[in-house]
């Protein structure tokens, strides 16, 4: 974050404190420079100390998902909804009436699986398609701009899509040994 | 007087039920004005290897093949490796393997034909199917209760806290014993046992706040209807006056009816089932189930929305092809008012009582389900039968039926207005006709989980604030005597009654019948006929009954006692006398005792069979 500094502030005369305060100063920038050196810095001694030139993040810091919970989510929505199965299937041939009974299946069943693991909100409380202002500072994550983007917070625009945000998860623990791979397991009849 | 510490930290609820087991807690330490009451979040296995948390555990138990489950997905947030597979994932189990599936434990509990400590159930599965007796289940029920409370609770073990259980207000003697000793064999040390309705009455007392005593007054007489997933429980509450104060009094208990909202569901199964075979269409077993299932989620969206008027039901295939074999039918809102509005609630008149058929003589051994849906059937045999319950408790001139001034209805069932609507039209129908005033619905309660947050409620009362019913036990019981008559070829020598225990008798109460000694061989052990009374309601301990009308006395399962040889000769006389008493927890305690030296025998309600 940028910081605004008033040079008004700067003192004229020096008194005993503000010398002490450079010598303090003065000492910290030493040792700060001793240690990024040891540290296989690459600022050199020309270089200001104040902030070393951060390098392009690598690519490691990127945030890898866990496969385990999708895969657990996956099998939620096998187990109750058969939505591996739906997807799976090649619906060229069945009509509209076939194809809407099982859809029946997969509102019905993904219904409970969100209903039951995760709590929904709307992220804005708007109707659709009606006016709305975002204020300077708006939450850039929470709604994104789309359109003629040019020009100064505050933003009117007409509400596309409300969003949704998951406010609480609740999915079910697993045993150590358990493995998500297996999203539904065979069945066999005895 | 120094201000009275509690010993417990809890007051904790445990509803035990049929098909779902509900736990609810008050903290005993937080403000006594505002008590801190919740429902327990219990974890379970959803399925193998998957736990999660729900406010009810299914009452289930199933006893998985050795291939099933694998040993790294039997756990639990308190075990690694637990034995038994209790909860949802039973039900879910034992939907696709019926035969391995314990299901309806309790109400084996109450069944006075079967030797309820041996191992039976899974009722007819195979001999390698291991088998445990409905007290085992109820036992692991509790057991994963108990865990998943000290799991959370390190520091306040369930063994350590006021626990109340409730109990259908109909169960006999032999059940509530078995429920207590279940509760012992955990651990439990400080534990009561109350009819559910009266906790339903709890429970809403508790919702209402102060307000309670507006809604009623002196000489009201509250009817609870209580229909759960696989029972209805009947039972009266007086209103009387205690020095100024509202007092509440149950008067009266139903029978164990076995029929409940689980029957229901069957119905509108079976119902589309028939449409659908009528249309040419053969349905598997399976696929009945899945049409059970989908009939009480439909059945719940109709009756909550009454603008619907049809639920489409699909069951998908089994297979992974979904496309083409799904099943697609629906249920609408003429059906399920016709199957369970006249089928469950129909407009009977009061004199009309439950159609009971002759059982053909080679009925497998089973529950004894009602065999007369009509609810409202059941509950005018009830109010008939109980006609003088009310006494001198009331101003109410007894007539063919007593007169409920008020209603409370519990269980999710009667959440439907349709239903309660009819309940109440039929109950004011006959209200009506007898020229009495309507009686009128109490609002408020919870009828989902009002039983498990009344027992929680009810073990914070019972420390001296808030109000309590009193009632005692629902019943005067009697032994069999065979009087000492000249014998009659083919006649089996009359019985009388000799009455132990009085209706009403109240906890730490007890009663010694000295009127009549028994010479009891020691070491022998010695039956007794065994009857219980719901309307004979002025016999005292020792008044002998020479004839009764057979509907008077219900006959219970025989009782047993056994001297022990204690410093006696086996084989010798011992002259004794009945005792009887209520114990602490709620149960009734029966003993001999000897005339010469007032030693003491406890009578067994339950003879077991070797």
């Amino acid at each position: 974050m940028p910081i605004d500094i008033d040079l008004s502030l700067v003192p004229a005369t020096l008194d005993a404190v503000h010398i002490g305060l450079g010598v303090l100063s003065l000492v910290l920038l030493v040792i700060m420079l001793a240690v990024s050196t040891k540290n296989g810095s690459s600022s050199s001694k020309n270089d200001k100390p104040v902030e070393p030139v951060a390098p392009p993040k690598p690519v490691e810091s990127l945030k890898e998902t866990k496969p385990d919970a999708a895969l657990q989510l996956l099998s939620l929505f096998q187990q109750e909804a058969r939505l591996v199965d739906f997807l799976s299937e090649d619906l060229t041939g069945f009509s509209d009436a076939d194809i809407g009974a099982t859809a029946r299946v997969i509102h019905d069943g993904g219904r409970k699986v969100l209903e039951e693991y995760f709590d929904l909100a709307a992220l804005r409380t708007e109707e659709e398609e009606t006016q709305v202002t975002l204020p300077e500072g708006f939450n850039a994550s929470e709604v994104r701009l789309t359109g003629n983007v040019v020009g100064q917070a505050p933003f009117n625009g007409i509400l596309v899509h409300k969003g949704w945000k998951v406010t609480n998860t609740n999915l079910p623990k697993l045993a150590p040994e358990h493995d998500t791979s297996i999203i539904a397991p065979a069945e066999v009849e005895l | 007087m120094s201000e009275e510490v509690t010993p417990f930290r809890y007051a904790i609820g445990i509803d035990l039920g049929t098909t779902n087991s509900v736990m609810s807690y008050v903290d005993l330490q937080s403000d006594p004005d505002d008590p801190q009451h919740k429902v327990f979040s219990i974890p379970q296995l959803s399925a193998p290897g998957v736990v999660e948390e729900h406010s009810q555990l299914p009452s289930f138990l199933y006893q998985a093949h050795e291939s099933e489950v694998a040993q790294g997905d039997r756990v639990l947030p308190w075990s690694d490796s637990t034995s038994a597979l209790v909860g949802y994932v039973a039900r879910s189990m034992g939907t696709k393997t019926p035969l391995r599936l314990v299901a309806s434990a309790k109400s084996w509990l109450c069944h006075g034909a079967v030797d309820r400590r041996s191992g039976f159930l899974p009722l007819n599965s195979p001999d390698e199917v291991e088998k445990v007796s409905p007290f085992e289940a109820s036992m692991r029920y509790l057991e994963h209760l108990r865990d998943a409370w000290d799991h959370q609770n390190p520091d306040s073990p369930m063994a350590a806290q006021d626990v109340t259980i409730t109990i259908p207000a109909s169960f006999d003697p032999a059940a509530r014993e078995l429920t207590a000793e279940a509760a012992k064999e955990i651990g439990l040390r400080k534990l009561t046992l109350l009819e559910e309705p009266q906790a339903a009455v709890y429970s809403w007392v508790k919702a209402l706040g102060d307000q309670w005593r507006e809604h009623l007054q002196v000489g009201d007489i509250v009817l609870v209807v209580d229909v759960g997933g696989g029972t209805t429980d009947l039972s009266l509450v007086a209103v009387t006056d205690d020095g100024g104060n509202l007092s509440l009094n149950r008067i009266a208990v139903g029978d164990h009816i076995l029929l409940g909202g689980d029957n229901m569901d069957l119905a509108l199964a079976y119902r589309i089932n028939a449409k659908l075979n009528a249309e040419g269409k053969q349905l598997q077993p399976w696929q009945i189930q899945g049409l059970t299932h989908g009939c009480r989620d439909a059945k719940e969206q109709l009756l909550a929305d009454g603008s619907i008027e049809s639920v489409p039901l699909v069951v998908p295939s089994r297979g992974s092809k979904l496309m083409g074999s799904t099943l697609r039918t629906e249920l609408t809102r003429q059906e399920v008012e016709e199957t369970l509005v006249d089928g469950f609630f129909p407009q009977a008149a009061v004199s009309e009582h439950p159609m009971q058929q002759a059982r053909g003589a080679l009925t497998q051994m089973g529950l004894p389900y009602a065999q007369d849906a009509g609810i409202t059937r059941h509950l005018a045999a009830f109010l008939s039968r109980q006609s003088n319950a009310a006494g001198d408790l009331s101003s109410q001139q007894s007539g063919e039926f007593i007169q409920p001034t008020a209603v409370l209805l519990n269980g999710g069932v009667l959440k439907a207005p349709v239903l309660s609507n009819r309940l109440m039209d039929v109950i004011n129908g006959w209200l009506q006709q007898a020229g009495a005033s309507q009686a009128r619905l109490l609002e408020g309660a919870d009828l989902d989980l009002a039983v498990a947050k009344g027992a929680a409620y009810f073990g914070s009362v019972k420390q001296g604030k808030g109000v309590r019913i009193r009632g005692g036990i629902a019943n005067a019981y009697y032994v069999g005597i065979e009087s000492a008559m000249p014998a009659v070829p083919g006649m089996p020598p009359p019985m009388q009654a000799l009455c132990v225990a009085p209706f009403g008798m109240e906890e730490g109460a007890e009663a010694e019948v000295k009127e009549r000694t028994f010479g009891l061989v020691v070491g022998e052990p010695v039956n007794f006929k065994f009857f219980g009374s719901a309307v004979r309601r002025d016999d005292q301990p020792g008044t002998l009954l020479d004839f009764w009308q057979p509907e008077e006395l219900e006959s219970l399962p025989d009782i047993e006692v056994t001297l022990s040889a204690e410093g006696r000769a086996a084989g010798q006389a011992v002259p004794v006398y009945l005792a009887a008493g209520v114990t602490e927890i709620g149960t009734l305690k029966l003993e001999a005792v000897s005339v010469e030296d007032g030693h003491r025998w406890q009578v067994e309600f339950e003879v077991r069979t070797q």
